[in-house]
């Protein structure tokens, strides 16, 4: 599996260029606008990436360029515009087939988001694959929206959940895996990163595991495409599923990879133009992958920059990416679990750039409001991770998430913050 | 820039380290849980009545330090006032943290230290939650009361 580079720690170093990973972040900066701006009268340190990234100038300039001169429906016309639409649109699966190296460019479809892939999956997969009786597991460590789903799945056709558990330091326990899986399992379901906690999860074992007992695995990579390497014909997933927004790109588009085998055996997820070869009103012939399961006018602009945003991360390199992250994680854990206090929830030992904690006496919602007063966006609450919030026994954390544009000075304005709010609540 | 000592008085500091009258009423009559599934805060309040009066108030449950206050405040402001007191007096609660009626938190007595909210949009959910869960309970509804 993917592993996240560890590099030599550039502590001591200027701050300026920070360019130890290989990112001139200084550099970085400079491509993203709305690091400009200032909330309450300071500069913006914006730590909430794991809920959305900030989108660089590319990917703003592509949608603008794509209203301006090749807007048109796609698929169906024969004129110029058309033609130009069209051709964007496909540009942009083959970008993401080979950003994920994906075979072939038929098993990347453009859904909403890892939201709606998931959801597409659980429909379609599993409704057809799924009986009474049968079950599916996921893990202790998942976002809403990879249980949600499958609760409503299990619902509908009498099926059972069961949730894999994790250790104290928010880890996978593999051997409770396994032997959670069975003759009657139909699915599982895992995320690669946890938006939480931050653990990485050792997906290339769990889909080893699964596969020795011919179980297809979903995993939602919503976390980990904009932090790490993701190759899905290596990793053999069976599906993968991610969100634009939080890769910085824009919102309302997000990824379901598929094997082809899979996906053309599949019923469809929803009826409706483009998806189909003919239609009359006593049968319908569906069409061919992806077309099948892109019912509708899809979000165009949203697939033109989506690949913007792929193309700027891969200018950066990703293998860059997770080793500034890598760095930053590094930096703010070693500095923040210093602080009396406070406990970092998620301690596993292979992160990849969130940081939750908890602060004795005070809340994280006040802890959020204070920082907000200093420029400082983090993100406070459950994380849509109830289940996993009570496994620690808290009913919300304050979670800093890390992106490509931020620095360790800013981490140290984050501190300096964590001091304010100790100061107000002395 | 909103002013954090505004919404962080000392009073409402200090209720949230100590809040009062957090306890269950064994002979409540009236009870009802509230949520706020954007932070996780949740509170039960309990109230035991006579006639049409609040004879005894009380609270239990886990939040951010504001909303903490804001029940504590509330459970002290309210015992041994008629419901329709109650009533009116969360009207008044409610306009000042919204910032209506600026500068008018007299007759508040001490809940007016929950003016500096007005200055912050998104904690007025937590001034409010206990005084939500309250007029569920006065009113008998059984479900759960959630502030989003």
């Amino acid at each position: 599996m993917t592993k996240v580079l560890r590099m030599p720690s550039s502590q001591g170093r200027a701050a300026v260029g920070e360019i130890a990973s290989g990112l001139d972040v200084e550099q970085v900066r400079r491509d993203f606008p709305i690091l400009y701006r200032k909330v309450h009268d300071r500069d913006l340190v914006y730590l909430d990436n794991a809920a959305t990234s900030q989108k660089p100038g590319a990917v703003m300039e592509a949608i603008t360029r794509y209203y301006e001169q090749d807007n048109s429906n796609i698929h169906r016309g024969v004129h110029y515009l058309a033609e130009r639409a069209t051709a964007e649109f496909e540009a942009a699966r083959q970008t993401v087939q080979s950003f994920l190296n994906a075979r072939r460019p038929e098993e990347i479809i453009f859904v909403r988001g890892a939201t709606e892939a998931i959801n597409l999956v659980a429909q379609s997969y599993g409704r057809s694959h799924v009986s009474a009786g049968d079950e599916v597991v996921i893990t202790a460590l998942e976002h809403h929206s990879n249980i949600v789903p499958w609760q409503i799945l299990c619902e509908q056709k009498g099926a059972k959940l069961w949730v894999a558990p994790i250790n104290d330091d928010g880890e996978l326990i593999l051997e409770e895996f396994d032997r959670l899986l069975g003759p009657r399992t139909k699915i599982v379901a895992v995320s690669h990163v946890s938006n939480a906690l931050g653990t990485l999860n050792p997906v290339a074992a769990v889909i080893r595991m699964a596969h020795a007992r011919n179980i297809p695995v979903l995993v939602d990579g919503a976390q980990a495409v904009p932090r790490l390497p993701v190759d899905v014909a290596k990793l053999d997933c069976d599906f993968y599923a991610f969100s634009g927004h939080k890769t910085y790109g824009p919102t309302g588009i997000g990824v379901l990879y598929g094997k082809s085998n899979l996906l053309e055996a599949m019923p469809p997820y929803q009826g409706g133009g483009d998806m189909i070869s003919s239609v009359t009103f006593e049968k319908t012939t569906y069409n061919k992958i992806p077309h099948k399961f892109e019912a509708g006018t899809p979000d165009m602009s949203g697939a033109v920059g989506l690949k913007a945003a792929l193309e700027y991360l891969n200018r950066l390199g990703m293998n860059n990416i997770a080793a500034h992250e890598s760095e930053l994680l590094d930096h703010a854990t070693a500095v923040i679990s210093t602080i009396p206090g406070i406990r970092v929830v998620g301690t596993a030992k292979e992160k990849a750039g969130v940081l939750s904690f908890v602060m004795e006496g005070v809340h994280p919602h006040d802890i959020g409001t204070i920082l907000d007063q200093e420029g400082i966006a983090i993100r406070t609450g459950h994380h849509c991770a109830q289940p996993l919030m009570e496994r620690f026994g808290v009913d919300a954390t304050a979670r800093a998430s890390f992106g490509v544009y931020n620095t360790k000075r800013e981490i140290d304005a984050l501190v300096r913050g964590i001091e304010k709010v100790k100061e107000v609540f002395s | 820039m909103a002013d954090l000592r505004e919404l962080y008085q000392e009073l409402i500091l200090e209720h949230s380290k100590a809040p009062r009258n957090y306890r269950e009423i064994a002979g409540a009559d009236r009870k009802a849980e509230g949520y706020n599934p954007l932070c996780g805060d949740h509170f039960t309040v309990y109230v035991r009545t006579r006639g049409d009066s609040i004879d005894d108030i009380a609270f239990q449950g886990s939040g951010c330090a504001i909303s903490k206050a804001s029940a504590s405040m509330m459970t002290q402001s309210l015992k041994g006032k008629t419901k329709k007191e109650a009533k009116k007096l969360f009207e008044r609660f409610h306009q000042t943290v919204i910032g209506e009626k600026d500068g008018d938190s007299a007759d508040l007595g001490k809940l007016s230290v929950f003016a500096g909210v007005a200055e912050f949009p998104t904690r007025v959910k937590c001034a409010t939650l206990a005084w939500h869960t309250l007029e569920a309970a006065l009113e008998g509804r059984q479900e759960q009361i959630s502030t989003e």
